[in-house]
C-alpha cells in the first residue's frame, strides 16, 4: 500500500513538472506579451518603448526562458504563486476570491445529480425495458445532448428576458448590501438558480445511465441471488447488497469527472458574469496575465491528479479484491 | 479451396457490410445519419441555397451562373482553375441594383436570395416574409448565415477530428506496439496532456494566434487525439496476443506490415466509435469558441458568433438564439445518436447477448 502510494506520488510530480513546462512554454514562447499589450496605447514611441523596457523588467520577461521558470517554480515551492500582470494583486487572492463561485455551483450541482439519478437509475434498472425506463432514458439522452451553453442561451432568453422570472447576471442583485439578511439569502439563492441548472441537467443522463448499467450488473451476481434465497426483501436485497456494491465504480467516475467542472465552467460563467475560475481564466487569457493562467493550470492539474488520485485509493478501500501490490 | 466456400452456406460478407446491415435496423441511428447527410448536403450546397448572386441569369445579354463557381469554389484549389466572370468577381458589383428586367434581364434565384454577409434590411428586424430568421445587428440575413455556418460546423468537425486521429492511432500504435521506452514516454505524455482540461488548453493556445477556424481546427484536433492514442494502445496490446497476430508473427510479416495490416484494421471499429462523438464535441467546441470571439470572425457566419450577435443584443432582439441553438442541438444529438448505434452494432459481445 505504501509503496503504491510512492510510486503514485513520484509519477504525479513528473506529471504536474511536465505540465507545468508546457503550460509555461505555450504561453511564454508565442509573440506579443503583456508588456507589449500594456504600452501600445501609449503614442509617444519612445516613451512607449522606455515603458516597455521597464515592464519587461518588472516582470522579469527579460530574462531567458529557462531562468524565468526556475524563478516561477523557485517561487512556487515556497507557496508563492506571484502577482497578477494585469492589476498587480496576488494571484493567490485573486484565484481565492474566484473559487468560491465556481466551487460551490459545482458542488451544488454535483449533489442535485447524484439525488436525481440514483432513485431514476435504480428504478430503471428494477423495471428495465418498461415504461419509465424507455421514457426517462430517451428524455435524458436528448438532455444529454443540449450543450450546456446552448441551454444557458435559451434559459437567459426566456426566463431572464422575455418572462423576467430569474436574474442572469452575476451573483447578486444591485442594492444587495442594503437588504436584510433573508433578502440577501433569497437574491443569492435565485442567482443560483439558472447556473447550477445547466451545470446539472447534461450529468442526469450520464449519471442515472451509469447507475443502471452498474445496478444491472450486479443484480446478476450470485451475491444477490443468495440475499434473496435467504428470504430477503425486495428492498433490502437492492439497496443494501445490490445498491452499494454498484457504487464502487461510481468513485471512479466522480473523480474523473468533477475536475473537468471547472474548465467547462468557462462559457458558462462568462455567460451568466459569474465570477468563478473559468472566467478569471478567460479574462487572464485576454490579458496575456502569466502568472495567474500559469497558477490556474497548475492549480487544475493539481486537483485532477489529486482527485484521481483519491479515488483510487477510495477503490481500494471499499472493494478489498483490488490489491495495489504488483 | 474455392472462395466461397463459408460454413454456414450464406454468402461470405464483409465485417463493414454485416456492421452496416446492422445499423439499419436501429431505427433512431438512422434517424441520426440521415440528418448528419442532411447537414453535409446543406454545408456543401450552401452557395446554391442562399447566395446573393444568383444560380442562372441573364445580365445585359450574356448569361451567367455564379452562385455554380461558388460552389465549385468550396473544392479546394479549385479558386485557382475556375474564375467568375468579370462583373461578377468585383467586390463592388451588386447584381440585385444593377438588374433590370427591361433590358430583357432575368435570373433564376436560390432559394434564399440574401447571401451570408450581404447587407439586406435594417438591422435587428425580427422574422418576416423576405428574412425567415430575421437580420442580425449588421442587418444580414440570418437564416442564410445559418446555412452558410453550417459548412463552418462540419469542416472543423471532420477535419479537427481527421488531426486527431492520425496523430492519435500513430502514437497509439506505437506505443501499443513497440512497448518499453516508447511506451512510457508516450504514456506519460498523453497523461500530462490528460491533466489540462481541454477548453483551458484551446483557449491558452488560441489567445496567441490570429483567431480563425484553420487555427481552431488544428487546435481541437492537437488537444483531441489523446483519448483515440489510449484507445488505439489498449487494443493494439490485446489484439498482439492474439492467435492470428501470432500466426502473422511466426510467417514472418515485418512489425510495421503486423500493425497497418493485421493490428490497426481490427482495432478500427471502436475508434470510429470516438471519432463520431469526437466529432460532436468538435462543432460544440468551435461553436463556444467562436461564442466568446476565438473562433470565427466577423463577418464571416458561424452557429457560435450568429449566438453570439443574439446575446448581445438579448433585450432587442433574442430572435437570433433559438435557431442558432436548435442547429447546435440537432448537430450534436444526430452525431451521438450515430456514435451510440455504431457503439451496439459493432461490439459482437453485445450481439450474442441480444440474441
Amino acid at each position: 500500500m505504501l509503496s503504491y502510494i510512492l510510486r503514485r506520488l513520484s509519477t504525479g510530480l513528473v506529471t504536474l513538472f511536465g505540465i507545468s513546462v508546457i503550460s509555461f512554454f505555450i504561453i511564454q514562447l508565442v509573440p506579443g506579451d503583456p508588456a507589449q499589450l500594456q504600452t501600445s496605447q501609449i503614442a509617444d514611441a519612445a516613451v512607449s518603448e522606455r515603458v516597455y523596457q521597464q515592464l519587461r523588467e518588472l516582470y522579469g520577461l527579460d530574462k531567458p526562458i529557462p531562468v524565468q521558470y526556475a524563478n516561477w517554480v523557485g517561487k512556487l515551492v515556497q507557496g508563492d504563486l506571484g502577482s497578477s500582470f494585469h492589476d498587480g494583486r496576488r494571484v493567490s487572492a485573486k484565484i481565492g476570491e474566484a473559487l468560491w463561485p465556481t466551487l460551490s455551483v459545482a458542488l451544488l450541482s454535483f449533489m442535485l445529480t447524484l439525488i436525481i439519478s440514483t432513485p431514476v437509475g435504480i428504478y430503471s434498472a428494477l423495471r428495465q425495458g418498461g415504461g419509465f425506463d424507455r421514457s426517462v432514458s430517451t428524455g435524458l439522452y436528448m438532455l444529454y445532448s443540449v450543450p450546456n451553453y446552448v441551454a444557458g442561451m435559451l434559459l437567459i432568453l426566456y426566463l431572464g428576458v422575455k418572462w423576467d422570472l430569474l436574474p442572469f447576471r452575476g451573483m447578486r442583485s444591485d442594492g444587495f448590501d442594503d437588504m436584510t439578511m433573508l433578502g440577501q439569502m433569497w437574491d443569492l439563492a435565485q442567482h443560483y438558480v439558472l447556473i447550477t441548472f445547466c451545470f446539472t441537467f447534461g450529468n442526469l443522463a450520464y449519471y442515472s445511465r451509469f447507475i443502471r448499467q452498474n445496478l444491472l450488473e450486479v443484480v446478476r451476481q450470485d451475491y444477490v441471488r443468495t440475499a434473496r434465497a435467504k428470504g430477503l426483501g425486495e428492498r433490502s436485497v437492492v439497496l443494501k447488497h445490490a445498491f452499494t456494491n454498484s457504487l464502487i465504480p461510481l468513485i471512479s467516475l466522480i473523480g474523473l469527472t468533477f475536475p473537468f467542472v471547472l474548465s467547462g465552467s468557462v462559457i458558462l460563467e462568462y455567460m451568466f458574469n459569474w465570477p468563478g475560475l473559468g472566467r478569471l481564466y478567460f479574462e487572464s487569457v485576454l490579458q496575456r496575465d502569466y502568472p495567474t493562467i500559469m497558477a490556474l493550470n497548475f492549480i487544475t492539474a493539481l486537483l485532477v491528479l489529486g482527485i484521481t488520485f483519491i479515488a483510487d485509493l477510495t477503490y481500494g478501500l471499499v472493494d478489498p479484491r483490488i490489491s495495489y501490490e504488483k | 479451396m474455392s472462395a466461397e466456400a463459408t460454413t454456414s452456406g450464406e454468402p461470405a460478407r464483409s465485417y463493414w457490410h454485416i456492421t452496416w446491415r446492422r445499423f439499419r435496423r436501429h431505427r433512431l441511428g438512422m434517424v441520426g445519419l440521415c440528418v448528419v447527410a442532411a447537414l453535409f448536403l446543406v454545408s456543401f450546397l450552401s452557395p446554391m441555397l442562399a447566395n446573393e448572386q444568383p444560380i442562372l441569369c441573364r445580365f445585359d445579354g450574356s448569361f451567367y451562373y455564379p452562385a455554380v463557381i461558388d460552389l465549385i469554389h468550396q473544392v479546394p484549389g479549385s479558386k485557382l482553375i475556375i474564375k467568375k466572370k468579370r462583373p461578377y468577381r468585383l467586390a463592388t458589383f451588386d447584381f440585385k441594383r444593377e438588374f433590370d428586367p427591361d433590358r430583357g434581364d432575368w435570373a433564376l434565384w436560390t432559394p434564399m436570395r440574401y447571401g451570408p454577409r450581404e447587407i439586406a434590411a435594417e438591422p435587428l428586424a425580427g422574422p418576416s416574409r423576405r428574412h425567415w430568421l430575421g437580420t442580425d445587428q449588421s442587418g444580414r440575413d440570418v437564416l442564410s448565415r445559418m446555412v452558410h455556418g453550417t459548412v463552418v460546423s462540419m469542416k472543423v468537425g471532420f477535419l479537427s477530428m481527421g488531426i486527431a486521429v492520425i496523430l492519435g492511432l500513430v502514437l497509439g500504435c506505437i506505443a501499443g506496439y513497440a512497448g518499453g521506452i516508447a511506451d512510457l514516454v508516450i504514456s506519460r505524455f498523453i497523461e500530462v496532456v490528460m491533466c489540462f482540461p481541454p477548453f483551458f488548453l484551446i483557449l491558452a493556445v488560441l489567445a496567441w494566434f490570429p483567431p480563425s477556424i484553420e487555427n481552431v481546427m488544428i487546435v481541437i484536433g492537437l488537444t483531441r487525439w489523446v483519448g483515440i492514442a489510449r484507445f488505439a494502445r489498449g487494443e493494439i496490446l490485446r489484439i498482439r496476443e492474439t492467435d492470428y497476430a501470432l500466426a502473422a508473427r511466426s510467417l514472418g510479416v515485418r512489425p510495421a506490415q503486423l500493425v497497418l495490416r493485421h493490428l490497426l484494421p481490427n482495432a478500427l471499429a471502436p475508434v470510429l466509435v470516438s471519432v463520431t462523438f469526437g466529432i460532436a464535441v468538435s462543432i460544440l467546441i468551435e461553436a463556444g469558441l467562436s461564442w466568446l470571439g476565438f473562433g470565427v470572425q466577423p463577418p464571416d457566419p458561424s452557429w457560435g458568433t450568429i449566438l453570439r450577435s443574439g446575446y448581445e443584443n438579448l433585450f432587442t432582439a433574442g430572435h437570433m438564439i433559438p435557431p442558432a441553438c436548435v442547429a447546435i442541438f440537432l448537430a450534436v444529438l444526430s452525431f451521438n445518436l450515430v456514435g451510440d448505434t455504431l457503439r451496439d452494432v459493432i461490439d459482437p459481445r453485445l450481439q450474442a447477448e441480444r440474441a
